[in-house]
């Protein structure tokens, strides 16, 4: 069923759901989250999409907000689908005029009583997520970095500097299955490593995190290559007896190698977006892991300045210098 | 600031405690599934397995090894794997999981006394060992009559199979039944035991793998609002029922002679009630479950007069769904005497504090009015009404009920007052779809249970001792039964004999219509 509401408010979006539920026979509400979407009129068709198609495993009521024009009167136009085979409920909000600034006054009376809040920006997110007017209503709330068209790392700097607790980006989500893989591997050669290397095209934050992830973990240097992708092409843990490795050139099956044994092929296709989204939904509580590697790229970016984040990859260095070193500069701007 | 992950020294250091996004992977391995042919493994062990290996649960190098009475090549068994998982996994077909994982099939052609076969067998495992770094990690899947076990597990002993060296392990993975009473079921554990450690054993009680059995361990306790009222003092008794809509199909050869009872009620049924009936457990590991179980099953109490608080009773031809159907001993392959029985309705009691005089009533059978499992906790009512009797004449029990499949989930039944200006109270039902509110799509029972097997996790199986304990239950009921004639014959598509309604009438009460 769906439902257009032209210079509207959120009272009135409230009680048009309430009765498209009602006349669709089932006034009983299975929905376990909200789920805030902010797009715009380019993106909004492909991301509603995606958060339907999550909607089918987190039955969520998804509230797309639109900003348009900030010129001219204050303005709300909503357009309500329920049904069509999608469980939950999709409302497509299009702000104009001033309202642009205030979205926040019409999503706050539209979440779902007691149950969690996701916000999600598809493309560009704002620097500082928790701040957000929209983002501070959420518990999750979920970046892109890799989906913004240019600065790509400078967008993952961005978010490291300024996170909070609940904040993550899909560039994360997308390495969990190498991470489950290189992980996999160490289960079952439980050998030191020595050194490390990731090569991947080039400004890819998922590669920054993989670099990250492997440096906090193993506590050894990381070496970083560029290739021509797709995303992440190959990681390679150094040991005594050769490298453990996982290499993806094609961006659909990879190569799993093990010093001593023969290689073996494994599936590790890229993921779609609605398969991120999902993983992330199905934990909303902080990620302590992730915020540790937040805190690492932080402290890259700061070792290296502010201009460098788009520079070729080139070898990390530890942390702890970094640390060191921004400890000097502060001392030396004090 | 110090940017390290906290993780003990003895650990993989890519493994975080806090990191919940990474799944555990099994350890390299792989699984040799004796029957291979037969209907289990084709609907439910390959395409779980090919489910696992779709959800990057597999290791790399994961192989799987079939051995039947067939003269096929690798490629054959491929051939037939492919058929399978197309026709039933539950994940899409992606042809670069298909790739990875056919690599590791192989197939050995044999009969289970054939010790050329085994010997083959056996090459095939040093192989893998070899060639896709299986590591020495074997599971042996029995999917095959229990009279095949000790010459299966007489050759794995003869071949040097049933023992690996060193960190390498070797399982068993067996499936109901076990046994068909407290003798056999003995007997079997002996043939077992004598080749595997304990701990070595899996038995397979797919119920148990089962998403909304476990949630019942969630639901009992990790919520505050309902143990208080989990007791003999709200709760008026407990009805725990399986029911089929279809009769025995092809499974002629298995379930005459074996029967409802011990087809369903010894182990899921009886499974049910303990994870139903049990105290919290000290923590959630394997033996810790277990005790508290096997504590709830020593507990079982039969009623003294078994003919007044049992029923059984054999389908008769009918109507079943719009569809006409004949009866029992009408199927193929059944003596037209048989006095196996397709209906059982048994009482029990727990007898412990908690659920002292509290009456369990639990039931099973094939040609019911639809195909359902659930537990209904039915509460006593309200020990004064400030209503006068014709405002509460639609007031029923208060109940909760936990539906197992299809359609999982839990109801809560409670009064509601029904709008208008007279004071009139009615039964109203507060839904919550289990599918409705998360979906990881769930995963298939088997696919749980065989990744547990592969990690050597054992809470969900049972282990010999409930076994014997679920016969030490049902045994008595069997043999009063075999002394009576012919079961009641009840019309498919209902809802059972009449016996089984009078046996509830008698305690004044009546079956639920789930």
């Amino acid at each position: 069923m769906n439902i257009d509401l032209t210079e509207t408010n959120a009272g009135a979006v409230a009680s048009a759901l309430v009765r498209a539920r009602r006349s669709a026979g089932s006034p009983a509400m299975g929905m376990v989250l909200t789920l805030v979407v902010v797009t715009d009129e380019a993106g909004r068709y492909d991301a509603m999409k995606t958060a339907s198609s999550v909607s089918a495993e987190h039955p969520s009521r998804v509230l797309g907000v639109i900003r348009r024009a900030a010129r001219g009167p204050a303005r709300l136009d909503a357009s309500i689908k329920i049904g069509n085979n999608v469980s939950g409920e999709a409302v497509l909000l299009r702000t104009s005029g001033e309202l642009v600034h205030h979205a926040e006054s019409i999503v706050l009376p539209l979440l779902l009583p007691d149950s969690p809040v996701v916000v999600w920006w598809p493309q560009h997110a704002p620097d500082d997520l928790a701040a957000d007017p929209l983002g501070s209503l959420a518990q999750r709330r979920i970046s892109d970095s890799a989906a913004v068209g240019r600065g790509r790392r400078g967008a993952l700097i961005a978010q490291a500097r300024h996170y909070a607790p609940g904040n993550t980006d899909l560039a994360w989500t997308r390495l969990t299955p190498w991470r489950a893989l290189l992980a996999a591997a160490l289960d079952q050669h439980p050998v030191k490593i020595t050194g490390a290397a990731v090569v991947a095209e080039r400004a890819n934050p998922s590669a920054d995190l993989m670099a990250a992830w492997l440096q906090v973990c193993l506590g050894v240097d990381v070496e970083r290559r560029a290739s021509r992708g797709p995303g992440i092409t190959d990681v390679r843990l150094q040991t005594r007896h050769g490298d453990i490795a996982v290499s993806r050139p094609s961006g659909r099956s990879a190569t799993f190698t093990i010093p001593g044994e023969a290689d073996r092929p494994v599936a590790l296709k890229r993921r779609e977006v609605d398969e991120l989204l999902a993983e992330e939904l199905r934990r909303l509580d902080e990620d302590n892991v992730f915020a540790t590697m937040m805190r690492c790229v932080a402290a890259w970016s700061n070792g290296r300045g502010n201009g460098s984040a788009t520079k070729r990859a080139k070898p990390v260095r530890t942390p702890e210098k970094k640390e060191k070193k921004k400890k000097a500069s502060n001392k030396a701007r004090s | 600031m110090s940017v390290r992950l906290i993780v003990p020294a003895d650990l993989n250091p890519l493994r975080d405690p806090q990191d919940r996004r990474l799944p555990r992977i099994a350890g390299p391995c792989s699984i040799v599934i004796f029957g291979v042919t037969g209907d289990l493994s084709r609907k439910k062990l390959m395409p779980a397995v090919y489910d696992l290996a779709n959800r990057g649960l597999l290791p790399p190098g994961f192989s799987l090894v079939g051995f039947a009475r067939r003269d096929w090549a690798h490629q054959d068994f491929a051939q037939i794997v492919h058929d399978a998982v197309k026709e039933h996994a539950r994940t899409p077909f992606r042809e670069e999981v298909w790739g990875q994982l056919s690599e590791g099939f192989r197939f050995v052609p044999g009969d289970f006394s054939d010790d050329d076969a085994f010997e083959n067998l056996r090459r095939t495992i040093d192989e893998l060992d070899e060639v896709r770094g299986t590591g020495g990690n074997h599971a042996f899947y029995l999917s095959i009559p229990p009279r095949f076990f000790p010459d299966v597990i007489g050759q794995l002993k003869q071949h040097e199979l049933a023992e690996a060296e060193g960190e390498a392990w070797r399982r068993v993975v067996v499936e109901k039944p076990f046994g068909h009473d407290l003798t056999s079921a003995r007997e079997l554990n002996d043939v077992i035991s004598q080749v595997f450690p304990p701990e070595a054993v899996f038995r397979i009680d797919h119920y148990l793998g089962k998403e909304t059995v476990q949630n019942i361990l969630a639901f009992r306790f990790a919520n505050s609002m309902f143990e208080p009222v989990w007791n003999a003092n709200y709760v008026d008794h407990v009805q725990i029922t399986m029911a089929e809509d279809i009769g025995i199909g092809g499974r002629a050869g298995y379930y005459d002679g074996i029967g409802a009872a011990r087809d369903v009620i010894q182990n899921h049924l009886l499974q049910l009630m303990a994870l139903i009936a049990m105290e919290d457990p000290i923590s959630f590991d394997a033996k810790s479950l277990r005790s508290e179980k096997q504590k709830v099953l020593a507990a079982v109490a039969l009623p003294e007069d078994l003919g007044r608080h049992t029923a059984r009773g054999q389908y008769a031809a009918g109507w079943a769904g719009g569809v006409k159907v004949g009866g029992y001993l009408d199927e193929k392959d059944i003596s037209s005497t048989s006095k196996t029985e397709t209906y059982a309705a048994i009482r029990l009691e727990v007898g412990t504090r908690r659920w002292g005089g509290v009456p369990f009533y639990l039931r099973t059978g094939k040609r019911l009015g639809r195909r359902v499992t659930e537990v209904a906790v039915q509460f006593k009512r309200a020990p004064h009404l400030p209503f006068t009797h014709t405002q509460t004449e639609d007031l029923g029990h208060n109940a909760l009920v936990m539906r197992i499949q299809p359609d999982e989930g839990t109801t809560m039944r409670f009064g509601a007052k029904v709008p208008g200006t007279a004071m009139e109270i009615r039964d109203v039902n507060m839904d919550f779809a289990y599918g409705g509110a998360f979906v990881e799509s769930s995963p298939e029972a088997y696919e749980r249970l065989i990744l547990d097997v592969l990690l050597g996790d054992p809470p969900l199986f049972p282990q010999h001792e409930e076994v014997e304990l679920s016969w030490q239950i049902l045994d008595p009921i069997m043999e009063y039964w075999a002394q009576q004639g012919q079961p009641e014959a009840y019309p498919s598509g209902t809802w059972g004999p009449q016996s089984a309604w009078d046996m509830l009438v008698r305690d004044g009460r009546t079956w639920r219509r789930p």
